[in-house]
């Protein structure tokens, strides 16, 4: 059995990063004056926001704040609305992501990405594994087999089916699915992880194996986690974001937010006030 | 009370019942009368033979009864008929196959029940199924192998001696269609080939001499297998049996054009089930003899299933390609959605106007122009520019590609946009996600498309006539001689060949048993074809399940 003490997880307060300042080499995301609107309706309103390296950040909102609208901008997901239209810059390693000669392609084997509802192909559990390997053209099968033992483990996931891997991914239970989907993620070794609640569908104990995995993520990804779930984000993050109808209203390491919040919205919503 | 029974909402699934029952009930009725008539027609019945005088002239009448119908005694009076001792308003008379065609004027004959004065079943009464002139029915009264009368156990020994001369036959015809028309084939080959180097003004000499000695050594292959073929036929020529027929008088037989004998009244019920099964095994694998009426129609099935999975082997990658582009690259307006409308309403043009398009754009533009470019030395003889099995696939292809492509639209739009978004996120190209992830969960929809679309394919005729299909094909259209796939020929079709058959025929009654069976079949292929579709489909549902949780 396993189990997560409901507590913040960045105990060390000593370690504190300035957010508002982080140095270059600490920074994985800069985001900087992003619009978005969909259609005539804007959907968020300059954010601006560093996002350190080599930790989990969370974002929480009630529903419709725009936080997931935000996660899928890092990885230009948006691209597929046709009415979705961005201004402002989000930079990666320095190099705006929107610019015109960014392969979006390129970007997004940067910039993994796991969603809310587990969503596997239709192939066996070794083919999701390696399936981005399979897009970059890598055919050789030693190191398929090496990749996928690897990211696996890392999804912690290998005990659970070494014995099945050329077995229909569709076989496997929904958290063991959306495991699947993380190590798929992580395959291509991207450099940050985008979560969008990917706990939403699961049950509890799923919940926790996948929390127990994101504290693990973070030592090798950058961890970007939707989540509007408090206890999860106080649990998983090292920072969280609030969000409130397209806006950025607090964005602190997840101890300073949650026990002395300086905004009164960011207090009413963790108090459970709305949301 | 009755509002009530209204609002419980009873009278709705009695509706909706009743409607299921009515289609289910017509479709097996359906099923059941041509499975019916069209299989009965090779159990062995027995042969009658009657003794008739009244109406007619004393005499004697052999045959099957083939049918039974009553008839108003006025009618038959007003024929100039005396039936004043009858007391019945209706008199019944048979209608009776008498085989025999070659001595008697017509093959099948009513006879009215009042004329019969005796009815007997002997057992020793034959019937002969020959190749020419239909079936004979008589006794048999002498067996003569090799110009001597067989004097012990004639009937073992006769059955014996046509097995011989069936089998001569076989190895004849074999030889006729495979070596000797393999060596035709060839030396229709070079004459093209030598027409072709005339055309090119490459007919040198040499050139010639080679081609003569190729010739020349076909020819020498040749006499071989004639001197084999003449062997065959004579040998098989060699005995005869003499049958007194209804007339009484004897009649000798050829053994040689005899297919089948056998004795249906003096048959047990299990050698009657054997005869009943090996008529049948005949029926589907053997060629059609006598002007369609009689034989097999195995070139007829072969056609058909060759053609429609043809059809489908061109429709489907077209529709699917049509498909993708209208429902993942085309912009969603208005132009988009015409185009749409246009696909489907093409399902509601009637097929023979595909037909005549098929005529003119296929056969004539396409065909002549590679005819022109490609087979000039053919001229003035056409290869492709003629209707052949490629135009017939084609034209029905253009037919059922709405079919494929609304359906294959609707397998595209109803997977979830979750896997999408997971494969672009692992960095794939929107064609990559579509090559790798989506075409294949649409397969199921894909599969049903051209499940829809064979079952129309192979039950369309009337395009087919202009573009390709025969009364009778001389070859498959598949067979040894390269390139072994011959697109350009012609062909025979089921649903022609029931059409051909039952009002093209000069024997109807003859042919009607044929009809029947000939659409059983029809319908038994394209269930087959459809199963093995579903089958599939299965397959891939099973494989590509939609996503539940």
């Amino acid at each position: 059995m396993i189990t997560v003490a409901p507590q913040v997880n960045n105990a060390d307060a000593n370690n504190k990063l300035d957010l508002a300042n982080l140095s270059p080499e600490q920074t994985a995301l800069e985001i900087k004056d992003l619009d978005l609107y969909y259609g005539d309706k804007q959907a968020l309103s300059k954010i601006n926001m560093l996002i350190p390296k080599g930790e989990v950040t969370a974002f929480i909102g009630p529903s419709g704040c725009g936080k997931s609208t935000l996660l899928r901008c890092i990885n230009r997901m948006n691209d597929l609305v046709d009415s979705c239209r961005i201004e402002g810059e989000i930079n990666l390693q320095g190099q705006n992501i929107y610019d015109k000669s960014v392969d979006v392609a390129a970007l997004r084997r940067n910039v993994g990405m796991v969603f809310q509802r587990p969503n596997p192909f239709p192939k066996s559990i070794y083919e999701n594994v390696v399936y981005g390997l399979r897009l970059q053209g890598i055919k050789d099968k030693r190191k398929l087999d090496e990749v996928v033992e690897r990211s696996l483990r890392g999804a912690a996931l290998w005990d659970e089916v070494k014995d099945r891997l050329h077995d229909s991914a569709f076989g496997l239970s929904g958290g063991q699915q959306q495991r699947l989907v993380i190590a798929r993620s992580i395959a291509i070794e991207p450099e940050v992880l985008l979560l969008d609640e990917p706990t939403s569908a699961l049950d509890p104990i799923s919940t926790l194996v996948i929390e127990e995995l994101i504290n693990d993520l973070k030592d090798k990804y950058t961890v970007v986690i939707v989540t509007h779930n408090m206890q999860q984000a106080a649990r998983v993050s090292d920072q969280t974001a609030f969000m409130y109808m397209g806006e950025l209203i607090e964005y602190s390491d997840t101890n300073t937010l949650f026990t002395t919040p300086t905004k009164k919205k960011t207090e009413d919503y963790i108090t459970g006030r709305y949301g | 009370m009755v509002r009530q029974w209204f609002k419980s909402g009873s009278p709705w699934i009695w509706m909706t019942g009743g409607a299921v029952s009515i289609s289910l009930i017509s479709v097996i009725g359906l099923l059941a009368m041509i499975a019916w008539k069209g299989l009965s027609f090779f159990w062995p019945t027995e042969v009658v033979e009657f003794e008739l005088e009244g109406s007619v002239a004393k005499q004697t009448v052999i045959g099957e009864i083939y049918d039974r119908e009553m008839v108003p005694k006025a009618r038959l009076e007003a024929a100039g008929y005396d039936f004043s001792d009858y007391q019945d308003e209706y008199i019944e008379r048979l209608l009776v196959k008498t085989g025999n065609r070659e001595y008697v004027e017509l093959d099948f004959r009513w006879i009215l029940t009042t004329d019969i004065q005796s009815r007997t079943v002997p057992e020793d009464m034959a019937v002969f199924e020959r190749s020419k002139n239909g079936n004979f029915y008589g006794y048999v009264v002498r067996v003569i192998e090799d110009g001597k009368v067989v004097t012990q156990q004639p009937v073992e020994r006769l059955e014996f001696l046509v097995e011989r001369a069936v089998e001569l036959n076989e190895e004849a015809l074999d030889l006729q269609n495979g070596d000797i028309g393999h060596i035709n084939y060839e030396l229709e080959r070079l004459r093209l080939k030598e027409r072709g180097y005339q055309l090119d003004n490459e007919l040198t000499d040499k050139v010639k001499a080679e081609l003569e000695a190729q010739r020349a050594q076909l020819r020498e292959e040749y006499k071989v297998f004639e001197k084999r073929l003449f062997e065959l036929r004579a040998d098989a020529k060699r005995d005869y049996v003499v049958v007194r027929d209804m007339r009484g008088e004897e009649v000798t037989l050829p053994l040689y054009q005899v297919l089948d004998v056998w004795f249906p009244n003096n048959m047990g019920f299990f050698s009657k089930v054997g005869h009943y099964f090996s008529q049948t095994g005949k029926f589907i694998s053997d060629d059609p003899r006598e002007a369609n009426t009689e034989g097999g129609v195995f070139p007829a099935i072969f056609g058909t299933v060759f053609m429609v999975m043809l059809m489908a082997v061109i429709v489907t990658p077209f529709g699917v390609i049509a498909a993708i582009y209208l429902h993942e690259y085309a912009a969603k307006n208005a132009v988009t959605k015409m185009i749409r409308i246009a696909v489907i309403n093409l399902a509601g043009v009637p097929s023979i106007v595909y037909g005549v398009f098929g005529l003119g754009f296929f056969v004539y533009m396409l065909g002549g122009s590679i005819d022109q470019l490609f087979y000039p030395e053919a001229a003035p003889s056409p290869v492709f520019g003629t209707p052949g099995v490629i135009w017939s696939a084609l034209t029905l292809a253009i037919l059922t590609l709405p079919v494929v492509i609304v359906s294959t639209e609707e397998g595209l739009s109803r997977i979830p946009s979750s896997v999408r978004h997971g494969s672009l996120a692992l960095g794939a190209t929107k064609a990559e996600t579509l090559w790798r992830i989506i075409v294949p969960m649409a397969s199921p929809a894909i599969m049903t498309g051209l499940i829809l679309a064979v079952a129309r394919a192979a039950g369309e005729v009337a395009p087919l006539m202009l573009v390709g299909v025969v009364k009778m094909a001389p070859t498959l259209p598949l067979d040894g001689n390269f390139p072994y796939i011959h697109l350009d020929r012609k062909f025979m079709h089921l649903g022609f060949h029931i059409y051909d058959v039952g009002f093209q025929s000069p024997n109807v009654e003859a042919a009607r048993p044929l009809v029947y069976a000939t659409a059983f079949l029809l319908v038994t292929v394209i269930i087959a074809l459809n199963i093995t579709a579903i089958g599939i489909r299965n397959h891939l549902r099973e494989k590509f399940r939609a996503l539940e949780h």
